[in-house]
This record gives C-alpha cells, structure tokens and sequence, in this order.
C-alpha cells in the first residue's frame, strides 16, 4: 500500500472511482484538440521518497509517476470496475494455479527497446531477491520459489541474526515461453492473482535497468507508459513528457506535464486559487471547514468518494480487549453520522461496511457493528463485564486526526460512562514503531487503502492471522479457513462469495472498528477542459484536455 | 590584527566540532525508527530494514557513527540521505536559494529599517516617529508564518499582483516579497535600535561641538553621527543573516522555496543525523564568519577601537 506524504500517516486519501458524477469535470465538455496537442499542465507533486523504482515505491508522491510511467499487464478501470489487459494480450489459466501471460506484440519502452516477457520475469525476479531490499518485495510472495529467493530475519531486522543467504535467485514459478508469452506457476491457487498485476511492483523493467545501479535507473527511470521522463529536479519539478511511441489504448493528448514538488500544501492551494498550478489531487484540510474551498474554487472544484477507510483497530493482544462483546460496545456507541457532519463537513461518509464498497467484489452494508445503538452498547458492555481503567484512543498527531479521535473517545465516555480519552503519538514513525512492536495499550487510529481493487485485499491482509497489516493480532481460526478457501477458489465470482462469508464472521468479533469512508476534494485550473481520476483518485493524466 | 584574527580562527575548531557532535547526537537521540513508517499501515519487510541499517551503519553505537561520518566529511563526502541522494549535492542546490533569501531580507532590513530610524531618531516624537512605532510594534507582535501567508494571500491570490510562490528560477525580483516576510520582525529591531542609538547620539558633546563648529547639517549627521550611531546595528544585521538562514524553514515553506529549511525538517522527521548535521554545519560555519565581520567592522566605524 502506498503511503500519502501529505497525510504524514494515513494513507494516501485517494483512492478509486472516477468523478462520481460524469466521469468528467465542469467546464465545457470537451478541450479543443489544437490547444491540447502541445499543452502543458503542472500538476501537484511530492518529492519521493526514493528513486523511481516501481518495485520499491511505496508511497504516492513517487507512486503516481511510475504509474503514468509505466503500463502493466491489467489495467484498473476509472470507474473502479474490474480490471481489464492493458499491455497483456491474453491471461489464461485453468486452475487458478498457472497462468499463461501473452503480452501485446510491437510495443516499446523509452529508450526504444521492445518490451518483452523476459522483461517482466527479470523484473519480478530482481523485486523477489531479498537481499535486493526491495520494499515491494513481498508481492510476489505467491509465486512459486519465493520462500527461496527471499528469506526472513528470524529475530526481526532489530535482532543480532542476519537473514540466511536465499539458495536461489529466480523464481522457480516464472518461465519464459517466447518473446511474448511467459507461464507463472503460483505456490497455491489464487484467484485473484490477475487483478494483482495492475499495481506498480509488477510493472516490467527495461534491460537498461539491469546494467547499472537501481538507484541511479530510479534518478532517469526508463518506461513503457503514455508518459516519458524527460528531467528531476530534487524538491523542485519532475518534467515529464509525451511518449509519442506509445501505442497501447491511453495516449496522452496533451505534450508536457510538469509535476511541482510542494512542500506544504497550503502553498500549493495559494498557486491552484492563483491559476498558477492546473491540478491538486486534495486540497488542504483548513479549505474543508465552512466549505471555503467550494467558495475558493467554484466550478473548478471537484468531489469524489474513494476506496479507502479510516478504522480504530484494537489491539486484541491485550487482555482487556479480548472480549468480541467489549469490542462491539465500543463500536455501537459511536456516532459515525455525527462525526461525519460535524467534523467533516460531509466529505468523509459514515461507514458502515467492512470492505470500502467501491471495492469489487465489497458487500455494502455488512458491518452490523457499524451502527449506532447506544442502548445495546450499554447491555453488551455489562455482559462482558465492563471496563475498568482508563480507555485510551492513540493517534499520530504529525496529521490532522486529532478532532474525530477525540470525538470518539467522548463519545465512548458519554455513550458508555467509560473513562476514555484521546492521546496524541508526536510522529508517525514513533507511532508505527509502537504498533509494529505490538506494544499499544489501547485501541488506536488505523486506515487502508487498496493495492488492487478486489476484496481479497480488505479481508487477507487485515484478519487472517499473520496477515501484513494484522497489526492487533487478531486470529479467528474460522475466518483463516474461509480466507484461504476464498482465496484458493476457482473464479473470482466464487472467491468474492466465500470472502463475505468470511467477513459476517469477523463482523462478530470486530477486530477493528470502521469509522469513515474517505472522500476526496480537489482542484483545478480554469485552463483544464476536462479530465478524469484514476480508481484510486490520481489525475488520469492520459484523460486531460485543454 | 593578524594575530587576533588567526586566534579566531583557531576558536573555530572546536566549536565546529563541539557544535556538529551535539547535532548528531541529539538527532539521534530522536524517538522512533527511522524505517517504522515508511511503508505506511504495513510493516516494512525486515530484508528492507536491514539492507537499510546495514548500508548506514546505523547498528553501530553513536560515537562509531559520528566518527565514520567525520572521517568522510573531512575527505569532502556529506554522505546519503535515506533515499539515496547525495547531501554534498543538496547543499549545493539548497544553500544559494536559502543564501539569496537571507540577502534580499538583509537588503530590505538594512534600507527599510535604517531609513526609518534615521528619520525618526532625527524628528523625534513627530507623527512619523509615532507612526513608526506603532507599525514596529505591529510587526513584531505578528509571527512570521502570518505575515507570510496574509501578504501571500493578498497579493498573490485576491490581487494577484505576484505569484504566490516562487519559481524554481529563483528570480530576484520574486524573492522581494518572501524577503520582506522573513526580514519583517528584524525590521522593526533595527528601526528600532537605529532611532534609539541616533536619538542619544544627537545629544552627545562631539555632535555639539560639531554643530558649535559650524559644519553644515548634512556633514555632521552623515559623518560624525551616523558612523558613531551605525554600531550597534552593524552587531544586529551580521548576527541577523545566520539567523534568517536559519529561521528561514517557515518562510520556505510558505512560498515554495527549495531552500535548507525544507531539508532540515525533514531530516529532523525521518532521524537522517548525517542530512541534519551537513546542512547546520554549513549553518555553524556562516555564524562564526558573520560574527568575526561584524567584530572587524567595528574597527572600521570606531577609530578608538583597536585588536591587537
């Protein structure tokens, strides 16, 4: 999952569909094709973390320009749908268990090379290696070999042990069949592996990458996307341009994009209001209260819901909040609605099911613990016995969570007669520290964004025990067995109906509490006539017409 | 003269050694692990964490790291931020930027403040030296971070006569009203102290007996007055360009200034010791220099004073 800069914290809080509305913006309709052709635009950007390589970005100031960089196997759909082949010609397997990827004959990466199925295999091979260090790597832990090629530190990257030396270098599950087709074999059959293919640690790398230091590759990345890289400058501008090559279904139609490396973001609403920035992603959170923002920007502004959810997980390692009974208490006696409207003005959604529901697959609606029932919450908190001590909410405060975390936990206290506060951890990096060292003492601020739009990923890395963001240690043995059939099952139709099965079962023992569905504010210039957002909220930098 | 300057020179030494080991360690004595939140809800895999620690040495003790850091400091290699870019090559692009700002706030400090305490030491308690105060008083009690974002507010947003932040040219021209900002509160002290130190200097014997000589006005308030007056706004101004460059992090931000503050910040979040320790030397080395100008100025404006 890629980590927004920004919100310090959360998550990027962008995520899928398209402008709900027309899957276009105000404005007049369509640009005018001259004024486009060899436009330019300079969106809004953060420096990124590290050098552009896709298999180890993980967070969206570099995210979103591999993405435009890079095209991959599938692509995700605007409107959240499925996905769809975008540089794959064919996808096909039987079992679930073998895939046989055709790739599009004649299409080419920047430096004029063709793109072939030897690239993507040695692109995942280098990612699976782990002394490599990718930060990706574990996506490929599906495919067969890699508890091979990658191997763990057995006391923790803390600890005096070093990880052993992998005893191979490739994945015994990938394959070459000729230039355009590659066989991955999986370690187990998983359904909804091809949907995986869209995010950015499977994109292909050129051979030039495989000549010369990762770092350096990543300062002048090489793609085989609409757009092409032309120069960076640290904390100043990356210039990018069109890839006029590129001969897949998303052309660009405009020439330059310059994308502004801010680093505050009221400087950058200043420049979006002054006509002097064409586009910002998300405008600041001092623009929501009162709506300023819908003043500021008129019809230049936009508003969409995304994918992404804001929970309160438990930390169910700790005794005290070892009882579903307890948990759900705490759960019904919050006023999502009430959170929404009045610290949010409305453009954050009360949540009230498990997976987002702009997910594939994402039920709406199934989080019974998700109302707000005060009355109910009272009995179920005698009947498990009550809470003594002090309930504390955790936060990073490096990011705007204070206000709805201290609604919260007055509410838990008014709702509950709990004594319950909120308390504020100073940096992200501390308060991740705490909870990767399962050392929380009270239940605290989470939030998920998709990696790929499927509700596998809602439900296997978050309650499944062992899960990558399982953070609470949360383990239902039940909910492991129906995962796993899921996630093993033959089509994806069959797989989403066994994971809701899954998830009514977690809606027991609510492991974690979700709050709010995110939505997402941004802005434009008047210069742009007409553009879309990508599944996960990013400017489908492709779609723009001037 | 030689001999006193070569003394100061020599005090440099340990301060500068005193001054980056203090740095490092108290950045590293920074809560958190500087891979905790990196990969946001999901904990960073272990291989990555350990390529990282191992590449930065950072298993070692603090004194083993602030050696090794030294040792390539001195061979000229600030060393790599965690995202692999070079710091020598930070420094290099970040220090101008914040350089240049620092000079125009200098420049606008020195005509603005100057100006206005001149004519008011001059004409004291008329409606100017009234006015004067007041809008001192008015500066100095408003932060820096509200008078930057008003004034970019309002000239950059509702009368749109600049751009709301500047351009990656880092033209001169844009750098007036970010300068103004960063320079705004120094304004107001050196009007300030320039009317007090005229104000007493007017009544002074030598400016009587200058007057009871004849001289014309001019001559006796531009060569025997200002010279004598201008000393302690001399201190004020050398020490002053340090302490914009230094406190220039919320003025950067405000305009979108690729300047040191930005890097600094972010240094300090991600516990990037050897980021922080290479900017601030840079920073150390200036206000050691601007203090031994200033200290050498003042021989030049007060014939009475002299270093051996």
């Amino acid at each position: 999952m890629r980590v927004s800069k920004r919100a310090t914290s959360a998550i990027a809080l962008s995520a899928a569909a398209a402008l709900v509305a027309s899957g276009c913006s105000s404005g007049d309709g369509d640009g005018d094709a001259a004024a486009s052709k060899d436009g330019s635009i300079i969106v809004h950007g953060v420096q990124p973390e590290n050098p552009l390589v896709p298999s180890n970005t993980t967070e969206t100031g570099g995210g979103k320009v591999i993405d435009w960089l890079f095209t991959g196997l599938v692509e995700y759909p605007n409107d959240g749908g499925a996905p769809r082949n975008a540089l794959a010609e064919s996808i096909n397997t039987t079992d679930s268990k073998v895939f046989t990827i055709k790739i599009k004959k004649g299409t080419k990466f920047h430096d004029g090379t063709e793109v072939k199925s030897k690239n993507f295999v040695d692109a995942w091979n280098w990612a699976a290696y782990s002394p490599n260090g990718a930060q990706n790597g574990t996506f490929f832990s599906d495919i067969q070999g890699f508890d091979q090629t990658y191997t763990t530190d057995p006391d923790g990257a803390d600890g005096p042990q070093k990880a052993p030396a992998p005893t191979a270098d490739k994945l015994s599950g990938l394959k070459v069949v000729d230039e355009q087709t590659f066989e991955v074999t999986l370690a187990a059959p998983t359904a909804v592996f091809p949907t995986k293919l869209g995010y950015s640690a499977f994109m292909p790398l050129p051979d030039v990458f495989f000549t010369q230091k990762p770092e350096e590759f990543g300062k002048k990345p090489v793609g085989n996307g609409p757009v092409k890289f032309v120069s960076w400058e640290d904390n100043v501008l990356i210039k990018l341009t069109r890839f006029d090559d590129y001969n897949l279904r998303d052309k660009m139609k405009i020439k330059d994009v310059d994308v502004k490396l801010y680093q505050d973001e009221t400087a950058a609403y200043a420049d979006l209001l002054a006509n002097n920035l064409d586009f910002m992603e998300v405008v600041p959170t001092s623009a929501l209260a009162g709506d300023k923002w819908k003043t500021d920007l008129g019809d230049r502004g936009l508003s969409t819901v995304t994918p992404s959810t804001a929970l309160i997980a438990f930390p169910t390692y700790d005794k005290r909040f070892q009882n579903p009974k307890l948990r759900r208490a705490v759960s019904l006696s919050i006023n999502r609605q009430e959170i929404s409207d009045k610290i949010f003005f409305g453009t954050r959604k009360p949540a009230d099911s498990w997976a987002n529901p702009l997910t594939p697959g994402a039920k709406p609606g199934n989080c019974t613990a998700c109302k707000f029932d005060p009355a109910t919450a009272k009995t179920l908190l005698t009947e498990a016995g009550g809470f003594t001590g002090e309930m504390v909410f955790y936060y990073n405060s490096d990011s705007s969570h204070k206000d709805w975390m201290d609604a919260v936990a007055q509410q838990v206290k008014t709702n509950l007669g709990i004594n319950a506060r909120a308390e504020g951890v100073p940096t992200f990096a501390v308060f991740r520290q705490n909870i990767n060292a399962h050392k929380m003492s009270g239940p605290y601020r989470a939030a998920w964004q998709q990696d790929y739009p499927d509700v596998e990923n809602w439900v296997n890395p978050l309650y499944i025990t062992g899960g990558s963001s399982n953070d609470g240690l949360y383990s239902n043995k039940e909910v492991d067995a129906l995962a796993k059939q899921a996630s093993g099952a033959p089509s994806l139709e069959a797989s989403h109906e066994a994971f809701s099965k899954a998830v009514e079962l977690v809606d027991q023992d609510v492991p974690s509490i979700p709050i709010y569905f995110y939505g997402q504010q941004s802005g434009h210039s008047e210069k742009i006539k007409k553009l879309e957002l990508n599944n996960v909220g990013e400017i489908d930098i492709t779609s723009v017409e001037l | 003269m030689g001999r006193y300057l070569l003394r100061r020179l020599l005090q440099l030494v340990p301060v500068f050694i005193g001054s980056t080991f203090l740095i490092y360690w108290l950045v590293w004595a920074v809560p958190g692990d500087p891979f905790a939140g990196k990969c946001g809800e999901r904990r960073c895999p272990d291989q990555y964490v350990a390529f990282m620690t191992e590449k930065y040495h950072l298993d070692q003790n603090v004194f083993v790291q602030y050696a090794n850091y030294m040792k390539n400091l001195l061979q000229g290699d600030f060393g790599q931020t965690f995202s692999q870019r070079d710091i020598g090559g930070i420094i290099a692009t970040a220090y101008p930027n914040t350089l240049k700002l620092a000079l125009v706030a200098l420049a606008i400090e020195a005509v603005i403040g100057l100006g206005a305490g001149i004519l008011t030491g001059l004409r004291r308690n008329g409606f100017l030296d009234n006015l004067v105060l007041v809008s001192t008083l008015f500066l100095l009690a408003l932060p820096v971070f509200v008078v930057g974002f008003v004034l970019q507010w309002l000239l950059g947003v509702q009368w749109q006569i600049v751009k709301p932040t500047v351009s990656s040219e880092m033209r001169w021209s844009e750098l007036i009203v970010p300068g103004f900002v960063l320079g705004s509160a120094s304004v107001a002290y050196i009007a300030r102290v320039a009317r007090t130190s005229i104000a007493e200097n007017r009544r002074a014997d030598y400016v009587r007996t200058a007057i009871a000589k004849g001289l014309p006005m001019r001559r006796v308030v531009g060569v025997h007055l200002l010279r004598n007056s201008l000393i302690p706004v001399v201190t004020l101004l050398g020490t002053d360009l340090g302490a914009l460059m230094g406190g220039a992090i919320v003025t950067e931000g405000i305009f979108q200034i690729n300047g040191i503050g930005r890097e600094v910040y972010r240094a300090i979040i991600t516990k990037e010791s050897a980021t922080v320790v290479g900017i601030v030397v840079v920073l150390v080395v200036v206000y050691l220099v601007m203090n031994l100008l200033v200290d050498l100025l003042y021989a030049a404006l007060d014939p009475r004073i002299r270093y051996e």
